[in-house]
């Protein structure tokens, strides 16, 4: 277990450096230069050269790509120049309001999606199994930005049940994590169905059958608890979708998140900002991964760490 | 309803095997809707400008926001509506159904050549340009796609060519696994090896053996990633990093009817809908292509 951990780890640390490297090279490539956009059009010759050797922009790019790595390493990835103060703990100080978005969005997908694909897997082709496959499909078919908009019609100007932005209150979580975990939903329930009739035509479940076990319980009591292993698993992945979508969920609940200040970032040009967020949204992807691998190991015995 | 799944039971008396049987051989009737949804978005972003060209700085204010039906000043009907300007929305619908269309096409065909290119080397030689291809692929997997492209995006600055790049550049990690995974499936094969012995080259076998056997898995994966390339098109115009301001795109659209969803709602909704309605289409088709390709995939 320890060199499979190990060894899962080293791979995760290379990939973060390369995800890293890769928001470097893709925002260095900019066209703009960011002294001008600081300094406006009509700044002198001057005052541009000043403010690129504050930023380090004077120097060759390889200088620059190792400075910035070692800033990285040191958890330091430069000064927003619109908000001044470093870029990452502006970033971190509002990476809590994604993250509760995120979880209630999860509870939200699991809460419903488990228990409808379970439903499903009952009379597969029948009448709620296409209404569910159906509706997954479309689910993940509706724009969730959209949806968003919608939701904040209906429930925040209409009928005044919530807030549509946030007001520091709990309810103000609710309409953002429901739109963000309404595609998701009928993603899992098709995953579950799907994992269902597999497992319930194993071996185990044909025995309690034949042992006069209801359908009921073979599918609660047996099923049931060997597709949770791959259900967990995926948990994990969905949690790291939930954070990414979040950015433009965010935008449409003006939430004050990581994506919202992400994008503000990129529509101002404000890189070390977004630089930051990214790294935070990847690392903690990444970490989701790496969770989730572990996790598998741990949950299903069968696997051993040199065969998982 | 027992062991409908194992391909060995013989459970006839719970389950009898009729129906299966026949969803193989005939397409079911929500896939020929799909494909007549599907079809209709094609000829609207075809002809539809042509018929009804849109002009995106034309504005006409007694027209402002009429709701869908409504007769214009001109005498005209609106039939979807008009927009915060006065523009039809029916209009601006096929022009977005244009550019919908150019997009997912053009990012499906671009990412899709560079991914089966880097998929078949990777698959068919192995080795170490296997394990560097791969690895960069691992970076890029690391990345949420939608967090790669809004920062490509947002770099880039709006326009349709840069959002086929940005998507593009998101998108051919997908076509190269499968690309990878369909010719290391088949380099081993007794009739690759027949071929290298008969002294076929590398590139003859490539084009000639191997890639044949990629088509199949491509073209679910295709189908699936067109679906996929609408929505993220969509959303990055709707973010304002999409489509320039002179031009028109249903995310776009979607955005611009936002403050106006209390008064005019059919500004954001009609466009919305139709977006949902073919990404379903194509999210259908796929679903049946795949079954095509794969029965055991079709419970």
């Amino acid at each position: 277990m320890g060199r499979f951990l190990l060894r899962r780890l080293l791979q995760a640390v290379v990939v973060a450096l390369g995800a890293i490297s890769l928001v470097f090279v893709v925002v260095r490539v900019v066209p703009g230069d960011p002294a001008t956009l600081i300094l406006g059009p009509d700044a002198s010759a001057g005052q541009l050269a000043s403010v690129r050797a504050d930023f380090g922009l004077d120097q060759p790019l390889w200088r620059q790509y190792l400075t910035h790595m070692a800033g990285v390493l040191h958890g330091d990835l430069g000064d927003s120049w619109r908000l001044g103060g470093s870029a990452v703990s502006s970033t971190l100080d509002r990476f809590p309001a994604t993250l509760a978005l995120a979880a209630l969005a999860l509870l939200i997908t699991v809460a419903i999606g488990f228990p409808l694909g379970m439903l499903g897997a009952r009379k597969p082709g029948g009448a709620r199994d296409l209404l569910i496959s159906t509706g997954s499909l479309v689910g993940q078919a509706v724009p969730s930005f959209w949806l968003g908009i919608v939701l904040i019609l209906l429930f925040a100007r209409q009928l005044n049940w919530l807030p549509s932005t946030s007001d520091g209150g709990a309810a103000a979580l609710i309409l953002p994590s429901v739109t963000l975990a309404l595609p998701f939903i009928g993603w899992l329930a098709r995953l579950v169905r799907n994992g269902a009739l597999e497992e319930s035509a194993k071996d185990y479940a044909r025995t309690a059958r034949a042992k006069g076990a209801g359908e009921r319980t073979v599918m609660y009591a047996h099923v049931a608890r060997n597709i949770a292993v791959p259900v967990v698993t995926v948990l994990g992945l969905l949690m790291g979708n939930f954070i990414a979508n979040a950015v433009i969920i965010e935008v449409v609940f003006s939430w004050p998140g990581l994506g919202s200040l992400m994008v503000d970032a990129i529509t101002n040009r404000d890189y070390a900002v977004v630089e930051a967020a990214i790294v935070t949204i990847t690392l903690s992807y990444i970490v989701l991964n790496l969770l989730v691998d572990v996790l598998y190991v741990v949950l299903d015995p069968r696997l051993t760490p040199e065969n998982a | 309803m027992t062991a409908t799944t194992s391909p060995l039971s013989t459970a006839p008396v719970l389950e009898p095997a009729r129906p299966r049987a026949h969803w193989r051989h005939r397409v079911p009737a929500r896939v020929w809707a799909a494909s007549a949804v599907l079809a209709l978005f094609v000829l609207a972003a075809l002809v539809g400008p042509l018929l009804l060209p849109y002009d995106p700085v034309a504005t006409a204010l007694p027209d402002r926001l009429l709701a869908p039906g409504a007769h214009t000043a001109d005498g005209g009907i609106a039939w979807l509506g008009t927009d915060q300007v006065g523009r039809d929305l029916l209009a601006n619908m096929l022009a977005g159904s244009r550019i919908s269309l150019i997009v997912a096409l053009a990012t499906v065909v671009i990412g899709g050549a560079a991914g089966l290119l880097v998929g078949l080397v990777s698959g068919y030689f192995g080795g170490w340009i296997d394990t560097v291809l791969s690895r960069i692929g691992d970076v890029q997997l690391a990345f949420p796609s939608i967090l790669l492209a809004i920062l490509i995006a947002g770099v880039l600055g709006p326009s349709v060519a840069n959002i086929v790049i940005t998507l593009a550049v998101t998108r051919w990690v997908v076509f190269a696994r499968v690309a990878r995974a369909s010719a290391l499936a088949t380099r081993d094969l007794d009739f690759v090896a027949s071929a290298q012995v008969l002294g076929a080259g590398h590139a003859r076998i490539l084009i000639r053996h191997v890639l044949p056997s990629c088509w199949q898995p491509l073209l679910v994966a295709a189908t699936v990633q067109i679906g996929l390339t609408m929505v993220a098109e969509a959303s990055l115009s709707f973010l304002g990093l999409g489509i320039p301001a002179d031009a028109t795109s249903w995310g776009a659209t979607v955005s611009a009817g936002r403050d106006y969803l209390g008064s005019a709602w059919w500004i954001s909704t009609v466009p919305a809908l139709a977006l949902a309605a073919v990404v379903t289409s194509v999210g259908l088709i796929g679903d049946a292509f795949r079954d095509v390709a794969d029965p055991r995939a079709q419970l």
